[in-house]
């Protein structure tokens, strides 16, 4: 496949080192010239001297016929017009920006990009994972409404362990839409009852997410 | 009108401090640097003194930081920071997530204005519209050129009588 990857820090450098690995074709912009220097003396020819918020260094970079774009500078803004600019003039089938700040992640989706990549977020939900409390995890965003998909695991002791779907404290708006059981996806409706270790996917409007930890956490 | 200015340098500024003397109720918010070198100097001096609308020190992009400047009942947002994407991601912010109906975005390169205003951002590129107005002054069509210089050394005139809001 064929990547075109925006920015060449950190991330960007060890991306595009990996995805050539892999043996995808790879093009990588940076504006800045000894940054641009210093990663074409390790990784080649594939290096574009050129700011990748500009429409024109895009084209010459073959965005048209990239299967991808990912934009990875630190620069939030930067990244949303580069992945917008290349959606919009190039026609990039797929475009992924990464997010520094964990809050434009809706932001993001609710001005047309749908894939982002919080590493932030990341290392929060493997922190929460290892708290007591861990289990409850805010998983997305759903675009275009102000709701999100929550998966919960239900733990020995909790109020929900035991009883009924039906009979669960949700908030108004919130729905069951499956239990993760023994690693296999079942469906569930209100007299489905709820064992320790289920991981229920509830959605359900952001801002009552407290109301569902609650219901489901105890 | 309720008006929200992202971004309060010399237009900005300028901008505001028309607009307030009009009546209206202005908002303006500008970023924290954290470079010394700007710290010394004040936050909003391109305001003129007699501006008695709100400052917010924030970044225009965070939808905190435009809730307090009160986006949720601003009726026109203009995003005229220094950075092009900065601005065009405020406007959509405003546009899109709050539904504000006047939008504005400085975004001086020429393509990403185009595109921008494509999708439906009212964009303008200071390279054009200085480019075109130099232009016009110069030669074909001096009418334009002369409504709009009188139009702008006016304002200025009221300007230059007014102190500064801070050194």
């Amino acid at each position: 496949m064929y990547f075109v990857v925006a920015g060449a820090g950190e991330v960007g450098f060890h991306l595009s080192q990996a995805l050539l690995e892999s043996g995808h074709e790879v093009t990588v912009i940076e504006a800045d010239r000894r940054r641009a220097n210093f990663v074409q003396e390790r990784l080649g020819s594939i290096v574009m001297n050129a700011p990748a918020d500009e429409g024109r260094a895009q084209m010459e970079a073959g965005c048209s016929r990239a299967d991808a774009l990912i934009a990875v500078t630190g620069d939030d803004a930067k990244n949303l017009v580069i992945c917008q600019l290349a959606k919009i003039r190039c026609r990039t089938p797929r475009v992924i920006a990464r997010v520094n700040n964990p809050k434009n992640e809706i932001v993001f989706k609710t001005l047309g990009i749908d894939e982002t990549i919080s590493s932030t977020r990341v290392l929060m939900n493997v922190i929460e994972q290892e708290l007591p409390s861990g289990g409850f995890m805010p998983l997305m965003s759903l675009a275009g409404s102000a709701n999100e998909l929550i998966e919960a695991e239900i733990a020995i002791g909790t109020p929900p362990a035991g009883k009924n779907v039906g009979s669960l404290r949700l908030p108004s708006g919130a729905l069951v839409g499956g239990i993760i059981r023994k690693g296999k996806l079942m469906h569930a409706d209100d007299d489905t009852k709820l064992e320790v270790g289920d991981r229920v996917m509830v959605f359900s409007p952001t801002a009552s997410e407290g109301e569902v930890r609650k219901a489901l956490m105890g | 009108m309720n008006v929200v200015i992202v971004g309060c340098g010399r237009v900005g500024g300028f901008l505001a401090g028309l607009l307030d003397s009009e009546g209206h109720r202005v908002s303006v918010v500008d970023i924290a640097s954290t470079s010394p070198a700007r710290a010394e100097r004040a936050w909003f001096q391109h305001l003129p003194s007699t501006f008695k609308g709100e400052t917010i020190l924030g970044d225009g992009t965070d939808l905190e930081v435009l809730r307090q400047a009160g986006i949720e009942r601003a009726d026109a947002l203009l995003a005229l920071t220094e950075g092009d994407n900065r601005n065009l991601m405020a406007a959509q912010i405003a546009q899109k997530i709050f539904g504000v109906k006047q939008v504005i975005a400085k975004v001086n390169d020429p393509v990403r204005a185009q595109t921008y205003r494509e999708m439906g951002i009212n964009t303008f590129s200071r390279t054009t519209i200085l480019g075109t107005l130099l232009h016009a002054m110069l030669q074909e069509d001096r009418e334009v050129g002369e409504v709009l210089m009188r139009k702008a050394l006016a304002h200025e005139a009221e300007l230059v009588h007014e102190p500064a809001r801070a050194r």
